[in-house]
């Protein structure tokens, strides 16, 4: 095993420590992230980039991708909000209320974690088609959902929601009841306690985990092909466009729309990062 | 975790009749939502999988094709799950035990498959591996197949389980703090001895938490796996993408036949979650936010 090297000009480590292992550890799990993470990605990058800046962009705002674009982003949007307003609701259940069956509800949350996506496509699609348990019901109101973009959002808030029950249900339990009190007491009702005590505390959580869910949603595939119907300009999600284009053999258009994606979900994660760092900021000063 | 929350002791916190109205609604409301939302779908795989009786459910999952992609989505695996593994303990080790430049950098680094689109995922292995990619032509040349065959059934699902035992390392780890470590060290315990002896009986049940995630979810992936998987009939599909093979030929039943047998995997998932969750206290709330995207 070898020793840890200290204090050398080109060492990384910048405090020494007695504990061996550390080119080891970082060797392997540098070597690893390059294979597995950081070469592939460049690979579509380079791709996308020896297309040259007209053709790549050519290629990503062509009609079919950019109608791709609205239907993706639009669910994605529908769908982050309604897993905002019901991921709000269960967060606030759980941590705020004791019911016969509550852990077994804490534990179904995490329920469109493990299910397969694909289990997830068919048994939403069986659900809320024309003659489905749901579907039936909601067809004679004109309500179809099944391959319109409305199954779209159905099946992208399936997948989402969760992220927003567990960005806000520990901050809510976190949240000690004396603040609360300190505002009954001063006179404040219920609405106030909850717009003026929680709301600011519980706001960039939700925000955090609505970010996520929208994350979540808009690169989401298996769920939502099966419910989608899949029609060009009207329900092709960007993420079948790409498989499509591969199928197609066109790699080099599937690697231009990829690279799109790729810059739309580092944006995403470069947002989360900025709320949490503001958030810690925020309370470093509190404190 | 009691005394928190809506029972207080104050008076002052008290519900009224009304507020214990809007308790009750409340509390309905999610319940209706989960059943609706959550639990009809998995009862409806089920009923699905049964609609046929019985001997209809094990003649289907009994098929040739279905047995085959259950054997390659184990194999699949049990390769994917043991790499991620060890690179989880590396990474945490590598970032909990020592202070170097660009730490955060790396575990946002480690971050990455999180963000991407399976599909983008399976793209990029086909970009490397594939016969228009940067390697492909060498590979063809030396008979080696990598896309459209189980190796890039393997690396598409390494990516999407990429972060997820380190992801529950680094916390963990980073929690307990490396006394005990430097103890045995001091006391001339060597490096292996440390792992073997003090660091892993510390940590295994964080672990095993974030192995169970990890398999779920390899045993589960769709998209990442359906780019590079070809599609070739009892050679490359694993058990998801039979499902949607099967279901593309709407032979429903038994499109819901083997998604039965992932279902119950998600189930027993979700039971072990807690589970040790509860027996251990590993994965804290509060830990959990950007768990499994």
């Amino acid at each position: 095993m070898p020793e840890t090297k200290r204090g050398k000009p080109w060492s990384l480590v910048t405090q020494s420590s007695p504990l061996p292992g550390f080119r080891l550890s970082m060797g392997f799990t540098l070597t690893y992230l390059t294979v597995i993470v950081l070469i592939p990605l460049t690979a579509i990058l380079l791709h996308a980039a020896r297309l040259g800046w007209v053709a790549f962009l050519h290629t990503v705002t062509a009609p079919r991708v950019l109608a791709s674009y609205r239907v993706t982003l639009g669910s994605a949007a529908a769908a982050a909000l309604l897993s905002a307003a019901f991921g709000l609701l269960l967060a606030w259940v759980l941590a705020r209320y004791d019911f016969p069956g509550k852990r077994i509800v804490d534990a179904l949350v995490d329920l469109p974690f493990a299910l397969p996506t694909a289990v997830a496509g068919i048994s939403l699609t069986a659900l809320y088609a024309e003659n489905g348990w749901i579907g039936r019901y909601l067809e004679p109101h004109g309500i179809h959902v099944a391959f319109t973009p409305l199954g779209i959002v159905m099946a992208m808030s399936f997948v989402g929601f969760p992220f927003v029950v567990r960005s806000v249900q520990p901050v809510l339990e976190d949240l000690d009841p004396a603040m609360e009190e300190a505002a009954a007491s001063l006179g404040a009702n219920v609405w106030q306690r909850f717009t003026r005590v929680i709301a600011p505390v519980a706001f960039p959580a939700l925000l955090t985990g609505t970010a996520l869910a929208f994350a979540r949603a808009a690169g989401e595939y298996g769920s939502v092909i099966f419910i989608a119907g899949n029609m060009p300009m009207k329900t092709e999600i960007t993420a079948l466009l790409i498989v499509t284009k591969l199928e197609e053999f066109d790699y080099t258009g599937a690697a231009a729309i990829a690279a799109a994606m790729l810059a739309l979900s580092f944006s995403i994660m470069l947002v989360i990062n900025l709320t949490q760092w503001w958030v810690q900021r925020r309370e470093g000063k509190r404190v | 975790m009691s005394g928190r929350g809506c029972h207080s002791s104050s008076a002052l916190l008290q519900p009224s009749m009304g507020q214990r109205a809007g308790r009750v609604v409340l509390i309905a409301a999610a319940l209706i939502f989960l059943a609706i939302f959550l639990v009809l779908p998995v009862v409806a795989v089920f009923m699905q999988a049964f609609s046929q009786g019985w001997a209809m459910y094990r003649d289907s999952i009994h098929q040739q094709d279905v047995l085959s992609a259950l054997r390659l989505t184990a194999l699949v695996a049990c390769i994917a799950v043991p790499l991620n593994m060890l690179f989880g303990i590396a990474a945490s080790w590598a970032i909990t035990r020592f202070e170097f430049h660009g730490k955060s950098l790396l575990i946002t680094l480690i971050d990455i498959p999180l963000a991407v689109s399976p599909v983008v995922a399976g793209l990029m292995y086909v970009e490397v591996f594939g016969l228009h990619g940067w390697l492909g032509p060498w590979l063809s040349d030396h008979n080696l197949h990598i896309i459209f065959a189980a190796p890039g059934i393997v690396l598409a699902t390494v990516f999407v389980t990429f972060p997820f035992v380190a992801r529950e390392l680094i916390p963990f780890m980073q929690a307990q703090g490396s006394d005990e470590e430097v103890a045995a060290v001091v006391l001339g315990a060597n490096g292996w001895n440390v792992f073997w002896r003090v660091t892993l009986p510390n940590i295994k049940w964080a672990l095993l938490y974030g192995t169970i995630l990890a398999a779920s979810r390899s045993i589960g992936e769709f998209g990442a796996v359906s780019v590079v998987s070809g599609h070739i009939r009892g050679l490359t599909t694993t058990l998801p993408l039979e499902v949607e093979m099967l279901y593309n030929e709407y032979n429903f039943t038994a499109a819901f036949a083997a998604a039965s047998l992932l279902t119950l995997v998600a189930v027993v998932t979700l039971v072990l979650k807690k589970s040790i969750e509860a027996a251990t206290g590993v994965h804290q709330r509060g830990q959990e936010k950007e768990d499994e995207l």
